[in-house]
């Protein structure tokens, strides 16, 4: 394991929230935890250096079943709560967010989806080789000019007898250049439809997208259709038409985000608290210092109340009560706390905190992505605006 | 085939171990319990024998509710059943192997394996001690393993070499570090344990005659020290070091 912060082996339970998990939820944690120092901390510097995604990581998390595993068994899922599943997004993160990033459009952003508005010919193609891993999907909705507004987009699908002609360019696609399918939202005569395109169909390439100083362990692409000809019955979505189509998939995604980013801060959180436990300046460990201490207590302060979120928000979720704007809320208050809690964490480790040998500074920059993507904490914020006053303030 | 694999709840390796205020027993809070490292190995031995040929395994230890989640993990890694024996955990390995003694009899196990050691007491005698009270083969520090027909074959970590011994089953086998690579519990056996019960017996009476008498811990390392002068001059003096103080040589 590199770095200091090793010497801690279990995550931060301030609150004793773990008390508050069923035991196969706790077991699916451990799993998940075991699975990252073992597989992912040793390696995962050398490929954020190297802008490199770990392929190798790939069939390994199928075959624990990382990928959709809250969906059911029918399909080579696991079945897991919605809670079981943020902790193992918690845990994944806390080795890298673009791992976590890589689980999420897998699970909610493509089988989700399939699983949800896919007829049963495409959910027995797709979903079982996709748990396994075997087949990696992306998911194409935002565009160059269409970000937080994506009911503007350009990309264009048109009937053409039994098949689908679609136009357009998507951008900032997570998995585009590694992905066997991408699915392609797409504007029709009836409305924003979801297409399945495989790799390989004439027209269709996803060049990635370099220079990034963020999710570097991660791939990033375009997605570019040109007269790209779909086969309506294996490539259109059937059971969703609208905006909600894609919405709905992301309310999914942004709940894994809410529990994962703790999963980063976590990790920046124990190491800057090993590293004030040894790291001596005038005679006494930083530690034992003010203002090293306010900001240790605020970080550990902000990490147990996201966890309490994180764990009330999972409860209803499988309750089936959960709304968009209150996963809004949690993925606002998370990512900005986790955000914040790296930053802190890297000033404590003053120098240090920049330099690969620990964790730090490669969790703050990545959270800066996640800061933005899955819907910009200040739109979540005009969301959480919107439900508590009843007046939308960007539309 | 009948696999028992019998398990101990340990603290987890990189535990900071406390002792407790009597100065006999281990301080328990901040200890995170694992499954004990060589069980582990004992467990996979035990599935995978299951997964190449069909056996039926069951996971077994002796403790209280918490030392269930050994259980569980075992279940979820693919183990069958599993059985926890209630009682305290004993200090003294003669007592635990009296108790899993009487479990496995007339129960039809043709084979039973474990960790060579427990980590924490390291009395590696639990296996041996089972094997005596059973009168069956026992094989211990195993590193490769096979068995079939009736019999088993299994290298044995000896100072200096490997030693291959051959015998008929029942019998006990305790396992090595090397004899295989644990595998990770996947989401679809954590779900999958979750249907299978964890059988509660009291652990027949068998008495404890050791205690244990007096913890310790070793003693704090000393600061280290600094060498100081040009590099021939810390050479010599590191040698000297060496020779002298550490008797390396």
């Amino acid at each position: 394991m590199a770095g200091a912060y090793s010497t801690l082996t279990d995550l931060t339970d301030y609150m004793d929230f773990q008390s508050l998990l069923r035991a196969e939820e706790g077991m699916v944690r451990q799993a998940a935890r075991e699975f990252v120092n073992a597989e992912v901390l040793p390696i995962i510097e050398g490929h954020a250096q190297a802008m490199t995604f770990p392929r190798e990581l790939i069939a390994k998390m199928g075959g624990l079943g990382f990928y959709g595993p809250t969906l059911p068994e029918t399909y080579g899922c696991a079945g897991l709560s919605s809670v079981a599943y943020g902790l193992l997004m918690y845990e994944l993160e806390r080795g890298d967010s673009g791992l976590r990033s890589f689980a999420s459009v897998q699970g909610s952003l493509v089988m989700w989806p399939i699983f949800a508005y896919g007829s049963e010919a495409q959910k027995q193609r797709w979903l079982p080789a996709m748990a396994r891993g075997e087949k990696i999907g992306c998911f194409g909705l935002t565009e160059p000019d269409f970000g937080s507004n994506p009911a503007g987009m350009l990309t264009r699908a048109v009937k053409e007898g039994g098949k689908w002609r679609i136009n357009g360019t998507k951008m900032w696609i997570t998995n585009g250049s590694v992905a066997d399918v991408a699915l392609v939202w797409a504007k029709t005569e009836e409305g924003i439809r979801g297409f399945l395109v495989e790799r390989g169909t004439p027209g269709f390439s996803a060049p990635e997208m370099k220079g990034k100083w963020s999710l570097r362990a991660s791939v990033t692409s375009e997605l570019v259709l040109e007269d790209v000809l779909v086969d309506e019955e294996a490539s259109l979505l059937p059971g969703v038409k609208g905006l909600k189509g894609p919405l709905s998939c992301l309310t999914q995604a942004r709940f894994g985000i809410a529990w994962g980013v703790l999963g980063a801060a976590d990790a920046c959180y124990q190491c800057a608290l090993d590293y004030a436990l040894h790291r001596v300046q005038f005679d006494k460990p930083i530690a034992g210092t003010q203002l090293q201490q306010q900001k240790l207590a605020w970080m550990v302060t902000e990490l147990t109340k996201g966890q309490l979120l994180a764990l009330q928000l999972g409860r209803l979720k499988d309750q089936g009560r959960a709304t968009p704007a209150q996963v809004s809320m949690a993925k606002m208050n998370n990512v900005h706390s986790a955000l914040e809690i790296c930053r802190k964490a890297r000033t404590i480790l003053g120098a240090n905190g920049i330099l690969d040998e620990y964790p730090v500074m490669r969790h703050m920059a990545n959270l800066e992505s996640v800061y933005t993507y899955e819907g910009t904490h200040d739109m979540h914020t005009l969301i959480v605006g919107e439900e508590v006053t009843g007046l939308s303030a960007y539309r | 085939m009948k696999i028992l694999v019998a398990l101990k709840q340990v603290p987890d390796t990189e535990t900071k171990v406390k002792v407790a205020p009597d100065g006999k027993s281990l301080d328990p809070t901040d200890v995170k319990w694992i499954t004990g490292p060589y069980d582990e190995y004992a467990l996979e031995e035990a599935i995978r024998i299951k997964e190449a040929g069909g056996a039926e395994v069951v996971a077994l230890t002796v403790g209280d509710d918490r030392a269930k989640e050994v259980l569980r993990n075992a279940l979820a890694l693919g183990a069958d059943s599993a059985v926890l024996l209630k009682g305290q955990p004993s200090d003294d390995p003669l007592a635990v192997a009296k108790m899993v003694a009487s479990f496995l009899e007339g129960k039809g196990f043709d084979l039973v394996l474990l960790g060579n050691k427990g980590i924490g007491g390291d009395n590696a005698a639990v296996g041996p001690m089972l094997a005596e009270i059973l009168g069956w083969g026992h094989a211990n520090v195993v590193v490769k393993l096979e068995v079939k027909d009736g019999a088993f074959l299994a290298d044995r970590e000896t100072e200096g070499g490997l030693e291959r011994v051959a015998g008929p089953l029942p019998a006990v086998v305790t396992a090595q570090k090397g004899l295989n690579e644990p595998r990770y519990a996947s989401l679809k056996g954590i779900m999958a344990a979750k249907k299978k019960t964890i059988e509660e017996l009291d652990g027949a009476g068998a008495p404890a005659v050791l205690s244990n008498a007096a913890l310790a811990l070793p003693p704090a390392r000393p600061d280290g020290r600094k060498i100081e002068g040009d590099p021939a001059t810390q050479a010599r003096a590191l040698l000297q070091l060496l020779k002298d103080e550490a008797k390396v040589f």
